[in-house]
């Protein structure tokens, strides 16, 4: 029973989220555009399925994976498991640590990343569209890996960076200058399509995990504040991407150009 | 037969996309954690939720969100009335970010933080005060970001510039904002696109770009979610120099 009541509660919320975007895109439909929307009945089946979806969706993880979620970054960030052999001589307050102590947390945070980004319902989106524009040129496929991937890389990094307490606009105005350079060098197709992958990667899924695991490492971390260290891996998993997807660009398009002169050898001869 | 299998295609998806969280839990806590699971009956059920949903929403998608999404781009591009697409871009904006509960969450627990550190009282009511404050300029700031991308395929001006444009604002506002927004400034730029203003948005982007001659869906469609990664960290940390 009570599963019923928690359904109809998120239902209402994903309601309350969806009205006003419904009442925008109806408003400006009849009075503006003055059309009568084409194959309504299609389109209202299509919102009430992305309705029901995302209420299921958001409940299961709500239920399933978040508790999950902060479970293991509990556990993952508890110094009973961090230091075990000191944690049972009854050493419980350390000084200071060293980053390498965290090894387990990288691991943990390059694949938590890796694998909540491939289930992002926002990426699979921009990704089918991303295939149909390009004609099939950019794989939904592999646009995803290589947004997971950059998620990943940047959420590790970002653990890191929160282990030894450094500067969070340092690593940002760094990757900064990546993506620029980057951006002088990389096809120029890919280019919105990888400002926009910054964008889109974090959201229901993985922001509240994030969020999770990087106030736990900042309030257990001897010399760390939640304040200050706290936040910022939502900004990594956001710049990361980017580079990542223009790297996939330009990866592929050296292989290209590799066969494409390996080709060009043979025929010479 | 084949018709109910493609029915299901989106249910393998989905199955797909979530293998990997399962499995990454699966060995933190066999193998790392050496823990078992609780719960392992709620689990299930919260999975196959998962797996419905997410198989439910793409199929939606599919079939009602992007197809209208482009066939309002493609009648505003043919009305050609700027002004009315410009509004309609800002209220997707503002109205899709106002609800975003990412963005509730995340103000939340900043608007909990600033109190404990003293840079705000720590009563209810300015932490709601601060919490409103930061999800209004946010929500505003995705409003400008979806206008000015619009305006960008509009008039075709190359992304690159505009983006590294707003690096330098970014970089330079860092240094002028007190150091306890700074963090939560960069965060905001990452929750504010929700899971149904993403597809709509670039639906919109993407059928703007190919309806307009001259425009490239691929190089003009793109970047209006860039802008409003962009826009909010800008504006965030404004907000944090006026207000402290």
């Amino acid at each position: 029973m009570s599963h019923i009541e928690l359904f109809l509660e998120t239902m209402q919320s994903t309601l309350r989220d969806v009205i006003p975007i419904a009442a925008v895109l109806v408003g400006f439909q009849l009075f503006v555009l003055r059309q009568r929307i084409a194959h309504v009945w299609r389109v209202l089946r299509g919102f009430i399925y992305v309705l029901l979806g995302l209420a299921l969706f958001l409940m299961g993880l709500e239920e399933a994976i978040f508790p999950l979620g902060e479970v293991m970054a509990a556990q993952l960030t508890n110094p009973a498991f961090l230091y075990g052999e000191l944690y049972q001589e009854g050493i419980t307050v350390l000084e200071a640590v060293s980053w390498q102590d965290y090894t387990w947390v990288y691991v943990f945070a390059f694949a938590i990343g890796l694998a909540t980004t491939l289930a992002e319902p926002s990426l699979i989106a921009v990704g089918m569209k991303a295939q149909q524009v390009s004609g099939g040129a950019i794989s939904a496929w592999g646009l995803r890996l290589a947004v997971s991937f950059g998620v990943a890389a940047g959420v590790a990094l970002g653990c890191f960076r929160i282990v030894t307490g450094t500067d969070l606009w340092l690593y940002i105005v760094v990757a900064y200058v990546v993506v620029i350079l980057q951006t002088l060098r990389a096809p120029k197709m890919i280019i919105p399509l990888a400002y926009d992958s910054g964008g889109v990667t974090t959201s229901t899924v993985t922001v509240p995990l994030l969020a999770a695991l990087g106030l736990g490492l900042a309030a257990t971390i001897p010399g760390r504040s939640p304040l200050i260290d706290g936040f910022g891996l939502i900004a990594f998993a956001s710049v990361f991407p980017i580079m990542s997807v223009m790297g996939y660009a330009q990866i592929s398009r050296w292989l290209e150009k590799r066969r494409h002169a390996e080709k060009g050898g043979e025929d010479a001869f | 037969m084949r018709n109910l299998l493609s029915q299901l295609r989106p249910l393998f998806e989905a199955a797909r996309d979530l293998t990997p969280i399962i499995l990454v839990i699966l060995f933190f806590q066999e193998l790392v954690l050496k823990q078992p699971i609780p719960n392992m009956q709620e689990m299930l059920t919260g999975l196959v939720m998962v797996l419905l949903g997410l198989a439910l929403f793409v199929r939606g998608l599919e079939i009602g969100l992007f197809p209208l999404g482009e066939s309002m781009a493609f009648a505003f591009a043919k009305k050609g009335n700027v002004f009315w697409l410009l509004l309609f871009a800002f209220l997707l904006g503002f109205g899709t970010t106002v609800a975003e509960p990412a963005l509730i969450a995340v103000v939340g627990k900043a608007a909990e933080i600033a109190a404990q550190g003293g840079v705000i009282d720590a009563t209810a009511e300015a932490m709601d005060g601060y919490a409103n404050g930061l999800r209004m300029t946010v929500a505003l700031s995705v409003g400008i970001a979806i206008v000015l991308g619009v305006l960008r395929i509009l008039k075709g001006w190359p992304l690159h510039f505009c983006i590294i444009g707003g690096y330098f604002v970014v970089v330079i506002m860092t240094y002028f904002a007190p150091d306890e927004i700074i963090g939560i400034a960069y965060d905001s730029g990452g929750v504010t696109t929700s899971t149904i203003t993403v597809p709509l948005v670039t639906a919109l982007g993407v059928g703007l770009a190919s309806s307009i001659r001259g425009r490239n869906p691929m190089l003009d469609g793109f970047g209006l979610i860039a802008f409003a990664s962009l826009l909010p960290m800008i504006f965030v940390m404004l907000f944090g120099i006026l207000t402290v």
